[in-house]
C-alpha cells in the first residue's frame, strides 16, 4: 500500500481545508441573511476601526491634561467637534482613546469567562458524582452573588489597573456560560456517540475535548458576543465608580469625570451623551450579533445532534 | 485454550431508581458463556436487561455482584485494565446515527480507537510497517465500504443508515477485536439494509474467526444468524440452547409465547401474554414468570403437580455450560433426565 498512502493523506487533508472553507461560507450566508446581525457587524467593525487607528485618527497628547489645549467643558465648535471636557481636553479625542480601552477590556474579560464558564460548565456536566456537584454548587454560589457588589470588592482589594478590571469581570461573569453550556453537555453526555467512545477506551479527557467541546462550541460562541456586553457595561459601570484605571481613558471614566464635573447640572451634553451612546451602540452591536449567531447555530445544534431518529428531548436551555 | 471467551458468572447489576423506591434489579443472575468463533443471540422483550447484560459484559457497568471472565480470567475495572480489554472487546450500538459524533468525518470516526490505544505507534514497535490511512482503510473494507479512500471525507449525515452502521463496525475493527457485543445492531435499519449487515457479521465470524454477541428482540434474526440462543427474562437467563433446539423444540413457556408471535412460524397457535410487562423492581416470588404463564394459568403446570412450586419456589439460575436448559418447573418435571 506504499504506492497509495501518500495519496488518500495529502487528499484527505486538502478535503478537510475545503470543507471547513465551505461550512464556513454558509455559516456566512446564513448570517448575512440575519439584517439585525449584519447591522451590528457593521457598527462594531467601525468601532474595531476606529480603535485599532486611534494613533492616526486622534494625537495621543490630546489625552495629556498638561498639555490641554482647550477651555473648560466648550461646547462643540469646528475646532473641537465634540467640545472639550472640564480639562479642556478634545472630547472627540478622549472617547476615540477610550474605544480602545473599552473594546480591549471587554473582549479580555470575555475571553477569561469564557474560557472559565465553558471549562466548569463542561466538566460539571460531564463528571458524575462530587466533582459534578461541588463545580455546580461553586456555579450557583457565584451566580447567587450579586455581581456588581462583587466585582466592587474584588476591584478595590486588587487596586485599579487595567489588568485587574479585567480579571474582576472574567472572573466574576462566568457563571452564566458555565450554567449554559453544562446544561448543552449534559444532553450531549446522553448522546450514543460518548457511549461509542467510552466502548472504544475513550478517557474523559479524550471524551470531553473531541465529543463534548466540539459540539458545545456553537452555543459558547454565540455566548460570548453576549458577554462581551456585559463586560462592557461592568468596565462602564466600575470606571463610573471610581474603580477603574485611573491611568486610562475608557468611556466609563469619561462618564465618571462629565459626573465629577458636574457636567449634568452645567448642561455640558457633549461630555455625556457621546461616550454615553459609543457604550449602547457597541453593547448594542454584540447582542444583535450574539442573537444572529444564536439564531444559526439552534437550528444546526438540532439537525446535527439531536437528530431525528433519537426520541424528542426537551431541550435545556437556563 | 479452550474455554470459553466470554463468561459471565451469577451477574447482578442493581440501579438505585430514588430515595424510597426499590431499586431496579436489570440483571438478577446471569450466568452465560460465548464460545470462540461462535454467535450468541440473547433475546427478550424490551426492558429485560439486555442492554445493561452487554453493558456489564463489556466492562461499562459495574455488577454488584458475579464476575465478568474474559478469556478465563476475571475482568478489571482498573483503567487500565479496562483500556487493553476494549482493544480485545467491542460494542456496536443500536442507532448508528447517534453512535457517530456529527462532527467527525468517517475517517475520524475510524481512526479515533486507533488513536486512542496508539495501534499505529504498537504495531510498528512489533515490526510491522503500518499507517494509520492503511488501518482505517482495511477496517473500512472489512466492514464493507469499498473503495475505502472514498469515505474518509464524508460526514455520517452524507450516508445511508446501512453505511453508517458499517461505520460504526469498521471503527470497531479497526481496534481487531476478539469479541463483538452487538445491541440491537440492525432495528433501527430499513428491513431491505437488515440482511447485508447480518451477512456482514457472519462473514467477520467465517474471515477473522470473531465471537459475536448479538442482542436482539427478534428471533426471526436470531434464527438466522445465531449457533446459540440465550432467552432473558425480567434480568434472567430462562432458556438457553443452540439455535436449533430452543427454536424448534422450546422448553420454556415465555420462548414458546415469544416465538408464537413470530410471523414465520405458522404452526404455533399465537399466545398472547397475560398480565402487565414485567417490573425490574418488582420481581415476583417463585418463577419470575409465573403471573404470566400461559402453561400455569391454563392449567398444563397444574397438570404436572408443579402448579404450587412455580408460584412460590425460586429457579436456580441456568447453568452457562451444558446443552438446552430451561428454567421452568414444567420443563423440568417434564424431563426427568434433567436434575
Ligand atoms: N442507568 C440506569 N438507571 C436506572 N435504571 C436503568 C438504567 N439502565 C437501565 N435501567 C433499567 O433497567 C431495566 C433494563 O433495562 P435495559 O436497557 O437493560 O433493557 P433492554 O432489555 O435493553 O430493553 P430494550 O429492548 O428496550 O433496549 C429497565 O427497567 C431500565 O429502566
Ligand atoms: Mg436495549
Amino acid at each position: 500500500m506504499s504506492a497509495g498512502e501518500a495519496v488518500p493523506r495529502l487528499t484527505a487533508r486538502q478535503v478537510t481545508r475545503r470543507r471547513r472553507r465551505e461550512s464556513a461560507r454558509r455559516t456566512w450566508n446564513e448570517f448575512r441573511s440575519h439584517r439585525s446581525g449584519v447591522v451590528g457587524l457593521g457598527i462594531l467593525v467601525v468601532f474595531v476601526l476606529v480603535a485599532l487607528g486611534a494613533p492616526l485618527l486622534a494625537d495621543a497628547t490630546g489625552l495629556k491634561v498638561t498639555a490641554a489645549t482647550g477651555g473648560v467643558l466648550e461646547a462643540p465648535s469646528a475646532e473641537y467637534w465634540l467640545g472639550t471636557d472640564d480639562n479642556g481636553r478634545s472630547v472627540l479625542t478622549l472617547l476615540i482613546w477610550g474605544a480602545r480601552v473599552s473594546l480591549f477590556v471587554g473582549l479580555l474579560a470575555t475571553a477569561i469567562s469564557m474560557v472559565i464558564g465553558t471549562l466548569v460548565g463542561v466538566a460539571s456536566g460531564h463528571f458524575r458524582g462530587w466533582p459534578s456537584s461541588v463545580l455546580f454548587r461553586l456555579t450557583e454560589w457565584f451566580l447567587v452573588i450579586p455581581f456588581l457588589p462583587l466585582a466592587i470588592v474584588m476591584a478595590s482589594v486588587l487596586g485599579a489597573s487595567l489588568i485587574n478590571i479585567v480579571l474582576v469581570i472574567g472572573v466574576t461573569s462566568w457563571p452564566g456560560t458555565a450554567l449554559l453550556i453544562r446544561a448543552q453537555t449534559l444532553s450531549i453526555e446522553e448522546r450514543p456517540f460518548l457511549e461509542r467512545a467510552r466502548a472504544l477506551g475513550a478517557g474523559h479527557w479524550h471524551q470531553m475535548s473531541r465529543h463534548v467541546l466540539p459540539n458545545v462550541m456553537p452555543m459558547v460562541f454565540a455566548n460570548t458576543t453576549l458577554t462581551v456586553a456585559i463586560a462592557i457595561l461592568t468596565e462602564t459601570t466600575l470606571s463610573f465608580l471610581g474603580l477603574g484605571d485611573p491611568l486610562r481613558v475608557s468611556w466609563g471614566s469619561m462618564l465618571d469625570d462629565a459626573f465629577g464635573a458636574g457636567a449634568i447640572t452645567t448642561g455640558a451634553w457633549w461630555f455625556i451623551i457621546p461616550p454615553g451612546i459609543c457604550v449602547i451602540l457597541v453593547v448594542l452591536s454584540f447582542t444583535l450579533i450574539g442573537r444572529a449567531l444564536e439564531e444559526i447555530f439552534n437550528p444546526r445544534l438540532r439537525r446535527g445532534i439531536l437528530d431525528e431518529t433519537s426520541k424528542p428531548r426537551r431541550r435545556e436551555r437556563s | 485454550m479452550n474455554g470459553p471467551l466470554l463468561e459471565a458468572r451469577e451477574l447482578q447489576v442493581r440501579f438505585h431508581a430514588g430515595r424510597g423506591k426499590r431499586p431496579v434489579r436489570a440483571v438478577d443472575g446471569v450466568d452465560l458463556a460465548v464460545g470462540r468463533g461462535e454467535i450468541v443471540a440473547l433475546v427478550g422483550e424490551s426492558g429485560c436487561g439486555k442492554t445493561t447484560l452487554a453493558r456489564t459484559l463489556l466492562g461499562l457497568e459495574r455488577p454488584q455482584d458475579g464476575t465478568v471472565l474474559f478469556d478465563g480470567a476475571p475482568l478489571g475495572y482498573g483503567s487500565g485494565d479496562l483500556k487493553r480489554y476494549r482493544r480485545r472487546a467491542q460494542l456496536i450500538l443500536q442507532d448508528p446515527t447517534g453512535a457517530l459524533n456529527p462532527r467527525q468525518t468517517v475517517y475520524e470516526s475510524v481512526a479515533e480507537g486507533l488513536r486512542i490505544h496508539r495501534a499505529v505507534a504498537r504495531k510498528q514497535r512489533e515490526g510491522i510497517e503500518t499507517s494509520e490511512v492503511d488501518l482505517v482503510s482495511a477496517a473500512l473494507a472489512k466492514a464493507g465500504l469499498r473503495p475505502p479512500e472514498g469515505f474518509f471525507m464524508t460526514y455520517p449525515h452524507e450516508l445511508s443508515g446501512g453505511q453508517r452502521q458499517r461505520v460504526v463496525i469498521a471503527g470497531a475493527l479497526a481496534l481487531e477485536p476478539e469479541l463483538l457485543v452487538a445491541d440491537e445492531p440492525v432495528s433501527s435499519l430499513d428491513a431491505s439494509i437488515r440482511g447485508e449487515i447480518l451477512a456482514l457479521l457472519l462473514r467477520l465470524r467465517d474471515e477473522l474467526g470473531l465471537t459475536v454477541l448479538v442482542v436482539t428482540h427478534d428471533l426471526g434474526l436470531a434464527w438466522n444468524i445465531a449457533d446459540r440462543i440465550a432467552v432473558m427474562y425480567l434480568g434472567r437467563i430462562v432458556e438457553v440452547g443452540s439455535t436449533e433446539q430452543v427454536l424448534q423444540a422450546p422448553e420454556h413457556p415465555y420462548t414458546q409465547a415469544l416465538l408464537s408471535v413470530v410471523p414465520e412460524v405458522e404452526e404455533i397457535e399465537p399466545v398472547v401474554l397475560a398480565g402487565e410487562p414485567p417490573d425490574p423492581s418488582r420481581i415476583p416470588d417463585g418463577c419470575r414468570f409465573h403471573p404470566r404463564c400461559q402453561a400455569l394459568a391454563g392449567g398444563a403446570a397444574e397438570a404436572a403437580g408443579v402448579a404450587d412450586r412455580c408460584i412460590s419456589d425460586p429457579l436456580p439460575v441456568i447453568a452457562a455450560h451444558g446443552g438446552h436448559r430451561a428454567a421452568c418447573w414444567l420443563a423440568e418435571a417434564r424431563s426427568p433426565s434433567s436434575p
